[in-house]
């Protein structure tokens, strides 16, 4: 089983956000509504899982001197295929992602994760070790993205859809503004240390 | 058999604590609170004890979750009340209660509790609610008409049309503005009261207010409607005045005081808030931690440095 320790450990105990804390420079971004964290995680999950795939294809042939400008060529093709699929097919939610689309290439989980991970193990590992990092990287970005989205707007709508109506008449202006994502972090963040300690104590 | 005590100096005996300076702080606020409530109608007590008992709520809450013991040494109700001084007079009152529960969790416990705190708690208190709800957070109410009629604040006036408020309103408190600020002469009272009792430094309400009317004279604007309006007082006072979050030497907090002076007239002249007050006492607390760390005083029995004598032994 210890496969599945490479697919679950990104979800839970290595959550990319909340205990590797990378890939923030999106989630502050992004994540004031629910749609546009969903389409940012398709986009780096794809992004991710090819990138890991290619990069630990390749890791024998890839000179360590110059291995970081290797992985940023493969994940910024990626990058641009997503950018360009996007683009054609869901121009509403491209151009609401706006730069933080193309700005994907410096998320810090998908390099992170070619250097610590794909560069070293093989291909079917890092095949899991993506899908589990990007599995947790939604899980994050859309948990967070519901409470800024029913704090700021009062209300949560997913792609037109009201999943839950409008509750308050004056939401928080702030929590759609960056303090209110940092907050928001901070405050989960909390909540997992504090279950984890209490879990150690036990 | 008496217990001999053996603990390095200081050996000073006082009986100051930190429950007796707090309580001292809730008397010398009650004039400017009477104040609040004269002027704008009872709906400001609500606000008040709304306030002061999410205040304590939270801090109880936290605590526990902290694993600590609830102690009232009222710090939490001076949060709360000095939360509800810098609250405009028809606030709702969850607004206010979540302001002062998010005072007391996110500045003041999830720092570490009392004495930990690196910004003051009430200031952040009420810069959440000011980027929170702009709107209800700067609708004013007019004083002594115990309704919702809403007007501007002598710095609102001021900014917007260019119009002056006498001095004479301003320092007896017949403004609109928020609870605390509009009578000036109120909050001095206090203020002096607890210098008198040398609970509070006199150096950086002196420092703070000092700096803004020169500055304002020397700039062109008329330095008494700029000291007495707005929250300088209050601010001067009751905020910057705070322990924890102020330099604790005398040089400091007369930097402390100027700093803070000189970033009001900034944000009074050229920012886009007509009162600067909150944000200047806010960005001087994060100055505080390097103000101590520069302005040491002389160890004693080191001589004094002269800058010729330390040139010429390089």
């Amino acid at each position: 089983m210890k496969q599945l320790d490479e697919l679950t450990k990104g979800v839970f105990k290595y959550n990319p956000i909340f205990y590797l804390v990378l890939g923030l420079c999106p989630l502050l971004a992004v994540s004031t509504r629910v749609d546009n964290a969903l389409g940012m995680s398709l986009g780096v999950f794809f992004v991710l899982v090819s990138s890991n795939v290619i990069i630990s294809l390749f890791r024998h042939w890839i000179p360590s001197q110059v291995r970081i400008p290797c992985f940023i060529v493969v994940i910024a093709s990626f990058v641009t295929i997503v950018e360009l699929f996007m683009h054609g097919y869901a121009p509403e939610l491209h151009e609401r992602l706006g730069i933080y689309l193309p700005l994907i290439v410096v998320n810090c989980i998908i390099l992170g994760r070619a250097e610590a991970f794909a560069s070293k193990k093989p291909v079917f590992d890092s095949f899991l070790d993506a899908i589990g990092m990007s599995i947790g990287f939604t899980l994050g970005i859309v948990g967070i993205a519901l409470c800024r989205e029913a704090l700021s707007t009062g209300k949560i709508a997913i792609f037109g859809y009201t999943i839950i109506p409008t509750f308050t008449p004056s939401p928080s202006v702030m929590m759609l503004l960056p303090p209110g994502a940092f907050l928001t972090i901070g405050v989960i963040m909390a909540l997992i240390n504090y279950r984890s300690i209490r879990k150690e104590g036990r | 058999m008496p217990e001999l005590i053996v603990s390095p100096s200081p050996h000073l005996r006082n009986d100051v604590s930190i429950e007796k300076i707090m309580y001292s702080v809730i008397i010398a606020l009650i004039p400017t609170t009477a104040c609040g409530v004269y002027f704008f109608g009872v709906h400001v007590l609500y606000v008040i004890i709304t306030c002061i008992l999410s205040a304590l709520f939270t801090e109880y809450v936290a605590l526990r979750l902290m694993g600590r013991k609830f102690v009232m040494d009222g710090s939490a109700v001076i949060t709360g009340l000095l939360l509800a001084l810098c609250l405009p007079p028809g606030l709702p009152l969850w607004m206010a209660a979540i302001g002062a529960a998010f005072a007391i969790a996110f500045a003041k416990c999830a720092f570490g509790g009392l004495g930990h705190n690196i910004f003051n708690p009430a200031l952040v208190g009420r810069a959440f609610l000011m980027a929170s709800w702009p709107v209800a957070m700067t609708t004013w109410t007019k004083p002594l008409t115990y309704d919702a009629i809403t007007t501007a604040t002598p710095l609102g006036l001021w900014k917007m049309q260019n119009i002056a408020t006498p001095p004479i309103n301003l320092a007896l408190g017949n403004v609109s503005g928020c609870i605390g600020e509009t009578s000036a002469l109120a909050i001095l009272i206090g203020g002096v009261f607890l210098i008198a009792k040398r609970y509070i430094d006199w150096r950086i309400p002196l420092s703070y207010i000092g700096t803004v009317g020169i500055l304002m004279l020397i700039l062109g604007q008329d330095p008494l409607f700029h000291i007495l309006a707005g929250g300088l007082f209050l601010g001067a006072f009751f905020m910057a005045t705070e322990y924890v979050t102020t330099p604790i030497t005398s040089k400091g907090r007369i930097i402390f005081g100027v700093g803070a002076g000189v970033i009001v007239v900034v944000i009074r002249l050229i920012g886009g808030y007509p009162g600067g007050v909150c944000f200047s006492i806010l960005l001087m607390n994060a100055f505080t931690p390097l103000i101590d760390r520069h302005v040491r005083p002389r160890v004693y029995g080191v001589k004094r440095k002269s800058f010729f004598v330390s040139s010429a032994n390089r």
